[in-house]
């Protein structure tokens, strides 16, 4: 079947001016400049220290904000995007134009993701600016690399949303299973993991574990910053149960990116 | 020379249990005014959405211009269809020549056309508001000119007329006509039977998920041999002389009131009924009512249609 680029591209960019004009990206960008902007001042303040500290340490809590923050907004960003038509009742109007569900699905996905990475660089790029004065340039690639893999998990998250909005019922549905997708992964999965390793000691399932983790686009967000950074490795519990040989950059970002394809992929297919 | 442009093989549409269409066929001509009546839940709209693709038959085909409408080559067939579904919905934030080019990019029609649409739909004026602040009949125009966007040959309209006004539906009925002589098809559904008889070229009564019957509203009248209605007006003393004038129709119902009277008569009996009227002294007034689209559906739908009539016309 021959996928149209020019019906992709209408849909996507309706829904990134939508966002635009509603100020959704604005919301957003100013949430991402204030929380970072925050973080990289005061989050060393509990060493006593108050101010930009190392760019190790500024990363390390970004990462913590992101990996909160990130997921939830991207959820909400999507959650509606097909069952919102749907429930609107402007979906048979949409299907009746010459497009196809896989165009109008990818034209969908397309247009949130700009939306979103345009709030991502906007708001953390601001904030990495404002840095980059006390910054050298393997800093600053360390952050632009922390910027592009916070993308990378929105991504991901924002395939799954779309995937709840093409399978929910209504949208009431769809946002309480967003919410509940983000429990699940951003503060259940970890806690229930780090439970069965101490309930058993590390008896059970401890080679498991690296690959459990990357069931999970949040902890391979973590696990992909944190790895590249010395000074905070041992801060982090789970970082540490992970073997070197599956920190390879390459597998880590391949499974990030089979969480942004597989979800969007079963959506075109339910959807279809 | 009649061609088909759209035709409905043994279609079927289950949910489960309940059949909400039952192997329908029926054929639509180019350049006809076709209707869908029914009750809700009659399976129309069911049907509407499986021509259009939106829905895929448990069994059975659809063609439209000769392609399947859930293959891949419908896509082409789609450009020159214009639809507009039931209660349309818009984007709120949009204005409406925003929605308009919105729609029309993805239909590949020809975006310098959008004002004067808008133009021909009395809504120039409002095109730079948001819809948010359209009313009723605005967004029904809206979803009007939205559906002849790119000079469609076929045109499904679902309830058309909705929150228009008598002088919009009015507008919009010779607007069709227009459309009919330039050659395009058009298939709508309506509830409002009295409204639709005098404009449409033929049509199909459906229950409950069945074509019951397919055919103009001559046709249909003929062959469920309704009754026909004349109100009379008269000299209250003239009762009497027009009582024996019409002595002759023994087997028509005369109801007489206060200077009235409502004849009940088979049709076949309008001609030497109206001279008789005519030429007694004392009448004052005729008005005759022929049996509506209303009458018609209820007498099949009541009576139930005798399977000869069904196999007579479908």
């Amino acid at each position: 079947m021959a996928i149209e680029t020019k019906q992709i591209l209408t849909i996507a960019q309706k829904e990134f001016w939508d966002r635009i004009r509603n100020r959704w990206v604005l919301a957003v960008t100013a949430i991402f400049v204030f929380f970072a902007f925050v973080i990289s001042y005061f989050g060393s303040s509990q060493q006593g220290v108050v101010g930009f500290s190392s760019i190790e340490l500024t990363i390390a809590s970004l990462v913590s904000l992101a990996i909160y923050l990130v997921p939830l907004i991207s959820l909400i960003l999507g959650y509606d995007a097909i069952v919102g038509e749907r429930e609107r009742g402007s979906l048979d109007l949409l299907l009746a134009l010459p497009i196809t569900r896989l165009e109008l699905l990818l034209g969908k996905y397309l247009g949130l993701s700009a939306a979103l990475v345009f709030s991502i660089i906007a708001g953390f790029g601001a904030v990495g600016v404002f840095l980059s004065y006390q910054l050298d340039l393997e800093a600053l690639a360390q952050y632009a690399s922390f910027m592009l893999s916070t993308i990378l998990m929105g991504l991901s998250f924002l395939s799954l949303s779309v995937l709840i909005s093409v399978m929910a019922a209504n949208k009431t549905i769809a946002s309480g299973t967003s919410i509940a997708l983000w429990f699940l992964f951003v503060l259940i999965y970890d806690l229930v993991l780090l439970g069965i390793l101490v309930v058993t000691e590390g008896q059970w399932g401890g080679d498991l574990f690296p690959f459990l983790l990357l069931l999970n686009p949040a902890d391979i967000f973590r696990i992909l910053n944190i790895f590249g950074l010395e000074q905070v490795k041992t801060l982090y519990g789970l970082a540490t149960v992970f073997p070197e040989s599956l920190a390879n950059p390459w597998l880590l970002n391949g499974a990030m990116f089979s969480w942004i394809i597989g979800p969007l992929g079963l959506a075109y297919w339910k959807f279809k | 020379m009649k061609s088909a442009i759209i035709e409905v093989k043994g279609v079927s549409k289950r949910y489960g249990e309940i059949h909400a269409v039952n192997a329908a066929d029926l054929v639509i001509y180019k350049g006809e005014i076709f209707s869908l009546i029914g009750h809700n839940g009659a399976g129309k709209s069911t049907l509407f959405k499986m021509m259009l693709g939106l829905l895929q038959p448990t069994n059975g085909e659809i063609l439209i211009r000769g392609k399947n409408v859930n293959g891949h080559a419908f896509r082409e067939v789609k450009r020159r269809i214009g639809y507009l579904p039931e209660n349309i919905v818009f984007y709120d934030h949009l204005t409406g020549i925003e929605t308009l080019h919105f729609i029309g990019k993805l239909k590949g029609a020809d975006l310098k056309t959008c004002p004067s649409l808008l133009d021909k739909m009395g809504l120039l004026k409002a095109a730079r508001r948001p819809v948010r602040g359209y009313s009723k009949g605005m967004r029904q125009r809206l979803g009007f000119a939205q559906a002849l966007l790119g000079e469609p040959e076929i045109l499904f309209l679902d309830e058309p007329t909705t929150g228009l006004d008598p002088a919009g539906i009015r507008e919009f009925y010779q607007f069709l006509q227009e459309l009919k002589e330039q050659g395009v098809t058009i298939i709508l559904s309506s509830h409002n039977l009295a409204q639709i008889q005098e404009q449409v070229d033929r049509i199909a009564l459906m229950k409950m998920g069945d074509i019951l019957t397919v055919g103009s509203v001559a046709e249909l009248r003929q062959q469920l041999d309704l009754p026909l209605h004349i109100q009379v007006r008269l000299d209250p003393k003239a009762k009497d002389a027009l009582r024996r004038a019409l002595s002759g129709f023994a087997e028509c119902e005369l109801e007489f009131g206060e200077g009235s009277l409502m004849v009940t008569c088979n049709t076949k009996r309008k001609m030497p009924l109206l001279t008789t009227l005519a030429t007694t002294e004392g009448v004052t007034d005729i008005q005759i009512q022929e049996p509506s689209l209303e009458d018609l559906f209820l007498g099949y739908v009541s009576r139930g249609a005798t399977s000869q009539a069904v196999s007579a016309l479908t």
